[in-house]
C-alpha cells in the first residue's frame, strides 16, 4: 500500500496542469481516487465533507449484489446439468457457471468504461463511478447465452443515448442498466425471450434430457399452466431458469438488507413497491379470470425478476423519486404496474423493466407535486396578513 | 428591361438552395416534419418517394403562392394556401397510384398527410407570401431538399441496420456477416429508433457548428 501511494503521488504531477500528460488528468484521477480516499478538502465555508463519496457508495451496492451473483452463477451450472439430467456438485456448477458469466461481465465493464472514459477525456471532467453498479447490473439481468457483441452494443447505447447525451452520471432520466436490457429486448427478442435462452447451452443445440423445460415460471404462467409453475419454495431460493442475477429472491433479500442498513438504498421504495406489487396481485385475484390471474398474489414476488428490480433498480438514487413522499407514490406504482404488464400484456412475459422505465420519466413529475403540495401546506399554516 | 435584374443563380439565390441542407435545416435545426420522419424512414424507397413528393408539392405550392401573393386576401391566406397544398398533394397522390402502386401503397396515409406536414405551411407563410416566383421556388426545392436528406440518412442506417437490405438489396446477406453471428437489429425498424437516429444527427450537426446550439 505504501510502495502504491508513493507511486502515484511520485507520478501526479504529470498529470497536473502544466504536465506531460496533462490530457489524461481526469483518467488518472479516476484511478487515484479509486485506489485512495481522496485528501481534497473545501477551503472556503463550512461544508461537512463525508469521506464517503461516490465512488464508496458505488462499491456497496457492488458489495450488496454479490450474494445474487454468486447464487447466479451457481445456479448457471445447477440449470445446465439439470438439463442434461446430472446432478452435480456445489463446485463444479459453481466453476461452470463462473466460466459463463466472466467473459460477460469482462465486455459489459470494458465496452462502458472506455465509453465512460473517453466522455470523461473529451468533456475534461473526472470520470463518473456510475459505471461501477451499471457494470454490473447488467450482465445480472441478461440471459447467460447472450451473444456478447450483442451484450456489447446495448452496454454503448445505454451509456451513450441513455446516459451520456443528458449530461453523465446523475444526470440521466432512464436507469442505464434497463436501458441496456430494453435495447436487448426489443432488437434481438429471439435471444431475450422464449424458453431456449435461460439455460445454458439450450439455444446452440444442447439435447435437454425428456420433459427438461427450459422455460422461466413466468412463460409457464402466462401459456396458462399455472399447475406446473415451481413451488414457491423453489422460486424462493431461485432454482429456476431466469435471468442470471434475478432468480434467488433470496439472495436478493440478502443484497437488500445490506443496502438497506447501510442507507444506500430507499427502503421507502422498496417496501411501497412490493406493496404495490401485492396489491395489483390481489386485484387481479379478485377478478381471476384466467389462470394466470388466479397465481396467488404474493407467489408473484418471488417470480421473475419483480425482487430484483425492486431492490436494485428502482432504488436507483438517480432516476427514481427524490422527495421522501415520492418515494411512497413512486415505489408503489413500480410495483403496482409491472405486475400490471405481466399478467395483462401478452406481449411483455415480464413487466419490471418497463414499468420501472415508464416510472422513472414520471418521477420527476411526481416531485414536483410532492414540493408542491408541501409549499401550499406550509402557506396555509403560515398565517401572515398581507398588508 | 431594366439593368439591376440579379442573374438567376445569384449567390443569394444560391444560399436559399443550399442553407436548408445544413444549417437551416426544416428537420434537425427548425424541427419540423416530425411526424413523418419517424413514419416513413423504415426502408429506403419510401424514404426516397416521399422525399421526391414533398420536393414536388412545395416547389410548386411556394410558386402559385407567390405568384397570388399580392391578389390574396390577408384574412384567408390560410385557407388559400391549403387550398393549393391539398391540389398538388392530390395530384401527387393519384401519380403515385397510377405508377408507384407499390411504395403508394406503403406510404399509405402518408402522402395524404403532406398537407398537414408544417413545413409546407412554414415556408408558405414565411417565404412565398413575401417574395417572388423564383427564389420561392429555389427555397421550396431548397427546403424539401433539406428535409429528404435527413430522410434518406436516417432510412439509410434504418433499412441497412434494421433489415439488413438497402433499396431491397440484400446487402448485408452479400457480406457474409450472417454467417459470423451478426443478427438484424429489431429496434431499428421500431418508431424510437428514428427519433434516436434524427437526434443523433442533431448533435453531430450541432457539435460542429457550435452557433446552432439553443441558450
Amino acid at each position: 500500500m505504501k510502495a502504491l501511494i508513493k507511486y502515484v503521488n511520485k507520478i501526479k504531477p504529470h498529470f497536473e496542469e502544466g504536465g506531460k500528460f496533462e490530457k489524461f488528468r481526469s483518467t488518472f484521477e479516476a484511478f487515484e481516487t479509486f485506489l485512495f480516499v481522496p485528501d481534497k478538502v473545501t477551503t472556503t465555508g463550512s461544508h461537512i465533507r463525508d469521506n464517503i463519496d461516490m465512488k464508496r457508495t458505488m462499491i456497496l451496492v457492488v458489495v450488496a449484489l454479490v450474494p445474487a451473483l454468486l447464487f447466479g452463477m451457481w445456479n448457471i451450472g445447477y440449470q445446465h446439468f439439470l438439463a442434461l439430467g446430472q446432478q452435480v456438485p456445489l463446485w463444479p456448477a459453481f466453476w461452470f457457471g463462473f466460466l459463463k458469466m466472466l467473459p460477460i461481465i469482462v465486455v459489459s465493464y470494458v465496452t462502458g468504461l472506455a465509453i465512460e472514459f473517453f466522455f470523461a477525456q473529451v468533456r475534461g471532467h473526472e470520470v463518473n463511478e456510475g459505471f461501477l453498479v451499471t457494470g454490473i447490473l447488467i450482465p445480472m439481468i441478461v440471459p447467460v447465452d447472450i451473444p456478447l457483441w450483442m451484450l456489447s452494443l446495448a452496454v454503448a447505447f445505454a451509456v451513450i443515448i441513455g446516459k451520456e447525451v443528458f449530461g453523465g452520471t446523475g444526470m440521466n432520466i432512464l436507469n442505464p442498466a434497463l436501458t441496456a436490457r430494453a435495447f436487448l429486448f426489443f432488437s434481438y427478442p429471439a435471444w431475450m425471450s422464449g424458453d431456449q435462452v435461460w439455460v445454458a447451452g439450450l439455444k446452440h443445440g444442447l439435447h435437454a434430457v425428456d420433459g427438461f423445460s427450459g422455460a422461466t415460471p413466468l412463460a409457464e404462467a402466462a401459456a396458462g399452466k399455472i399447475d406446473q409453475l415451481p413451488s414457491a419454495w423453489h422460486m424462493f431460493m431461485g432454482t429456476i431458469p431466469g435471468s442470471i442475477g434475478e432468480t434467488s429472491t433470496l439472495a436478493i433479500l440478502l443484497g437488500a438488507f445490506i443496502l438497506i442498513y447501510t442507507g444506500v438504498a430507499s427502503w421507502k421504495t422498496m417496501l411501497s413497491a412490493f406493496a404495490g406489487g401485492l396489491v395489483m396481485g390481489l386485484i387481479l385475484n379478485l377478478f381471476a379470470v384466467n389462470a394466470y390471474m388466479q397465481v396467488p398474489a404474493w407467489e408473484h414476488l418471488v417470480m421473475g425478476g419483480f425482487a430484483f428490480g425492486m431492490v436494485f433498480m428502482a432504488t436507483d438514487p438517480v432516476t427514481s423519486a427524490q422527495t421522501e413522499r415520492g418515494k411512497w407514490i413512486y415505489g408503489f406504482l413500480v410495483g403496482f404496474l409491472a405486475i400490471l404488464i405481466r399478467v395483462l400484456n401478452p406481449a411483455y412475459p415480464e413487466g419490471v423493466m418497463l414499468a420501472i422505465l415508464l416510472m422513472n420519466v414520471f418521477a420527476p413529475l411526481i416531485d414536483h407535486y410532492v414540493v408542491e403540495a408541501h409549499i401550499k401546506r406550509r402557506l396555509k399554516r403560515a398565517k401572515v396578513s398581507v398588508q | 428591361m431594366d439593368s439591376e435584374r440579379e442573374p438567376l443563380f445569384s449567390s443569394k439565390n444560391l444560399k436559399l438552395l443550399t442553407d436548408p441542407l445544413s444549417d437551416n435545416n426544416p428537420i434537425t435545426v427548425q424541427v419540423l416534419g416530425i411526424c413523418s420522419a419517424l413514419a416513413i424512414t423504415v426502408k429506403l424507397k419510401p424514404a426516397i418517394v416521399m422525399a421526391l413528393s414533398v420536393m414536388a408539392v412545395l416547389a410548386v405550392s411556394n410558386v402559385v403562392i407567390s405568384a397570388l401573393r399580392k391578389s390574396i386576401p390577408p384574412r384567408i391566406r390560410i385557407i388559400v394556401q391549403l387550398v393549393v397544398i391539398a391540389t398538388m398533394v392530390i395530384l401527387v397522390d393519384q401519380f403515385l397510384k397510377a405508377f408507384a402502386y407499390d411504395i403508394s401503397k406503403q406510404l399509405s396515409v402518408f402522402v395524404g398527410l403532406i398537407i398537414t406536414n408544417c413545413i409546407l405551411m412554414g415556408r408558405l407563410e414565411a417565404f412565398a407570401m413575401a417574395n417572388k416566383p423564383w427564389p420561392s421556388f429555389l427555397d421550396g426545392i431548397g427546403n424539401a431538399s433539406g428535409y429528404g436528406l435527413i430522410l434518406i440518412i436516417v432510412a439509410f442506417f434504418r433499412e441497412l441496420l434494421g433489415s439488413g437490405t438497402l433499396m431491397g438489396f440484400p446487402v448485408l446477406e452479400k457480406t457474409g456477416l450472417y454467417h459470423m453471428g451478426y443478427e438484424n437489429n429489431g429496434l431499428m425498424i421500431l418508431p424510437p429508433m428514428a427519433l434516436i437516429t434524427i437526434g443523433i444527427i442533431i448533435w453531430i450537426q450541432r457539435s460542429k457548428n457550435r452557433s446552432l446550439i439553443e441558450e
